[in-house]
């Protein structure tokens, strides 16, 4: 038996060779604003290969690369206001940037030290979530927060395209409905589950129709276009925000990475499919637009990246400096305040650790 | 001042609350219009409107998903599992989340939600409907466990668990829900959270429970005095995190302990008080502790349950052996 007819739109604004198919969006239109864009797309490039090399050093544990798949994050985080909240899972890195969690605090909170997801200039948004699909859960949970207290604003949370296959994920997207809640979730589906491709994953021809069993709008978006899920994600939070209507989002990206530096992708990856979509990713085919349309030229290429450069290295020596916690901080924020046996814990531990010297 | 019975003193502790404090949202399956299976909620949609008494989808995980989620936008959620048998697709939720979204964001986020849940066996309920798996949570750093066993208790838990700024587990004897009204004075007082009650004076031995069990401990305890023997009995109420030094306290004055409890034996709540007392209090033990409970089988079905259960006799049977300790 066949699947139901259905379509799915999917919306592309940039082909492939960096050609605009159709106007940029209302807030997108001038120069500036997408030279801010494509900015944020290569310092999370940067920044992601600067933590790689910190794991591959010993100077950082596991981390999860987004590399190709910046463009989601991009749009995103220039779609959101200020006052939304974003809950994101572990490859959200642009849009945790833009959203100004620092990236010295990505460094720390990878590099073991739960004060990384302590955000200074971010008092909202969830820190990263690493057990698939959870998160989903805790988006709702917000915007019916929001709903209650009538403020206009709206939810984003992602996943990827494994999480869709978990019963966190549907129940989610199910109650969203139900209740008419603001929230956006967005798949970035990079077509991997570490080893697992997508058509392992699901028989749905593709991710954004499970929105039609939840009874909410689903959509797709060419996740290597920051224009389009830009312009995707904004409508989305209007939605959101204006009547209440919960969106799925897919958005089509490719993992140009291994899962985590704890993973091997040639294990498993075909090379010449890997080679087809780093032709087409998200960098390179901006780079062309600003290149044919706004005069971007060599030299400004390489003065964006050496400022993203520098920006990443400083980032990188503020981790590096970055002192330990004081002795027993782990025993600290389990309560409010210490339960009495738990505070007896940490003296002992603590007089143990004098004793010794 | 009313009478009232356990589930009643639940239904009033939430009607106070939510006058107080506009942040209290009620959610969870049938706890709106229906006013939940056990009628904990009866009525309060009516005061509070469907916003604050929210009928969900059939669905445990995104119910305690999305309390989380609200509780760290400063809400105060009390989630409603229909029965502690059905909270298992929810625990992803609670150890990976509720437990440590404070820990996780060095308290940038927090979690001041309530997750209750009827448990325990006797009314006959079909399967699934009777276990006592409290041990499992009270193992999870990060969340109290707490389990009154009287409608007063009840009443003073729940408003202490509702404004406590942390997750709290509150578990319900169901068998004990209409049995027996006491008098609750209205007035929003909460009772201590991480704190024993004594509820009997003794010299002799120290009863432990909690829960529907403090009913047939202290029935022990009234035939026990027939017999000379003088037992203490103290409810635990919060199993985790748990206030040793009161039942320290008492065996240290009686150097007996029988703990008594519902849940299955091995790794059960009461293999931590023992390990307690042997650690801090071998000196003042006379005898053995002993523990009165279910057995490391799967809850039987109604027909043998109260086979399972800890009765008076038992109770009785195992203080004898302390008594009789040389």
């Amino acid at each position: 038996m066949q699947g139901s007819e259905f379509n799915i739109e999917t919306i592309e604004t940039l082909d492939t060779e960096g050609q605009l198919q159709r106007p940029l969006p209302e807030g997108l239109a001038d120069r500036d604003k997408l030279v801010e864009l494509y900015r944020l797309m290569v310092l999370t490039r940067v920044f992601d290969r600067t933590a790689i090399n910190l794991q591959r050093t010993g100077a950082m544990g596991t981390y999860p690369s987004c590399e190709g798949q910046e463009a989601i994050g991009v749009g995103i985080g220039f779609a959101m206001r200020d006052d939304d909240v974003l809950v994101p899972y572990y490859r959200d890195v642009a849009t945790q940037i833009r959203r100004d969690v620092l990236m010295e605090e990505i460094l720390v909170y990878w590099g073991g030290d739960e004060r990384g997801q302590d955000y200074q200039r971010q008092s909202q948004d969830f820190p990263v979530c690493i057990p698939i699909a959870t998160q989903s859960c805790h988006a709702v949970g917000v915007a019916y927060a929001i709903k209650y207290r009538k403020q206009d604003r709206a939810v984003v949370t992602t996943c990827g395209d494994g999480a869709t296959s978990k019963g966190d994920f549907y129940e989610s997207i199910n109650i969203a409905g139900a209740m008419s809640l603001p929230v956006v979730f967005v798949v970035n589906n990079n077509q991997w589950a570490i080893s697992v491709p997508l058509e392992k994953q699901t028989a749905a021809r593709t991710i954004a129709q499970k929105a039609f069993a939840a009874g909410i709008k689903g959509i797709r978006v060419d996740g290597n276009d920051p224009i389009a899920v830009y312009e995707v994600i904004t409508e989305a939070l209007e939605r959101a925000r204006r009547d209440h209507q919960p969106t799925l989002v897919e958005a089509l990206s490719y993992r140009l990475c291994d899962h985590t530096t704890a993973d091997d992708a040639t294990r498993y990856r075909d090379a010449q499919e890997y080679d087809e979509a780093r032709a087409i990713e998200p960098l390179i085919r901006f780079k062309r637009l600003l290149q044919n349309e706004y005069d971007w030229s060599d030299a400004d290429d390489k003065a964006l990246y050496e400022d993203c450069d520098d920006r990443v290295k400083k980032a990188t020596e503020v981790y590096q400096a970055s002192t330990g916690q004081p002795a027993g901080e782990f025993f600290d924020h389990m309560f409010a305040e210490p339960p009495t046996d738990l505070a007896r814990q940490k003296k002992a531990w603590l007089d143990a650790v004098k004793h010794r010297g | 001042m009313a009478e009232l019975t356990l589930i009643e003193a639940v239904n009033q502790a939430f009607a106070y609350e939510m006058r107080a404090d506009k942040e209290v949202v009620l959610l969870g399956e049938d706890v709106g219009v229906n006013g939940g299976v056990f009628r904990a909620t009866d009525g309060l949609i009516d005061e509070f409107g469907s916003e604050r008494v929210v009928d969900t989808p059939l669905a445990e995980s995104v119910i305690v998903g999305m309390g989380i989620g609200m509780a760290a936008q400063g809400l105060k959620p009390v989630v409603e599992l229909q029965f502690m048998g059905f909270i298992y697709p929810a625990v992803d939720q609670i150890i990976n989340h509720a437990a440590r979204l404070r820990n996780r964001t060095r308290g940038r986020l927090t979690c001041p939600m309530v997750i209750r849940a009827p448990f325990g066996g006797g009314i006959h309920a079909p399967e699934h409907h009777s276990e006592s798996t409290e041990a499992l949570f009270a193992h999870m750093p990060g969340v109290r466990v707490v389990i009154p066993s009287s409608p007063a208790r009840a009443y003073g838990l729940l408003l202490a668990a509702i404004r406590d700024p942390d997750p709290v587990i509150f578990l319900e004897p169901k068998r004990v829900y209409r049995l027996g009204k006491q008098d609750i004075d209205d007035n929003g007082e909460a009772l201590p959270l991480d704190s024993c009650f004594v509820l009997r004076d003794g010299i002799d031995v120290t009863l432990v429970s909690w829960g529907a069990s403090i009913k047939e401990t202290l029935e022990a305890a009234t035939e026990l005095s027939q017999l000379g023997i003088d037992a203490e009995v103290i409810d635990v109420a919060t199993i985790s995190p748990l206030d040793i030094d009161t039942i320290l306290d008492s065996v240290t004055r009686t150097g007996r302990c029988v703990i008594v409890h519902e849940a299955a034996r091995s790794f059960g709540a009461g293999a931590e008080i023992a390990a307690q007392l042997a650690g801090e209090g071998i000196t003042s033990l006379l005898a053995p502790v002993k523990r009165v409970t279910g057995f490391d089988t799967v809850m039987p079905l109604y027909r043998q349950e109260d086979d399972y259960l800890p009765n008076v006799s038992r109770v009785i049977d195992a203080v004898k052996q302390c008594m009789e300790y040389r």
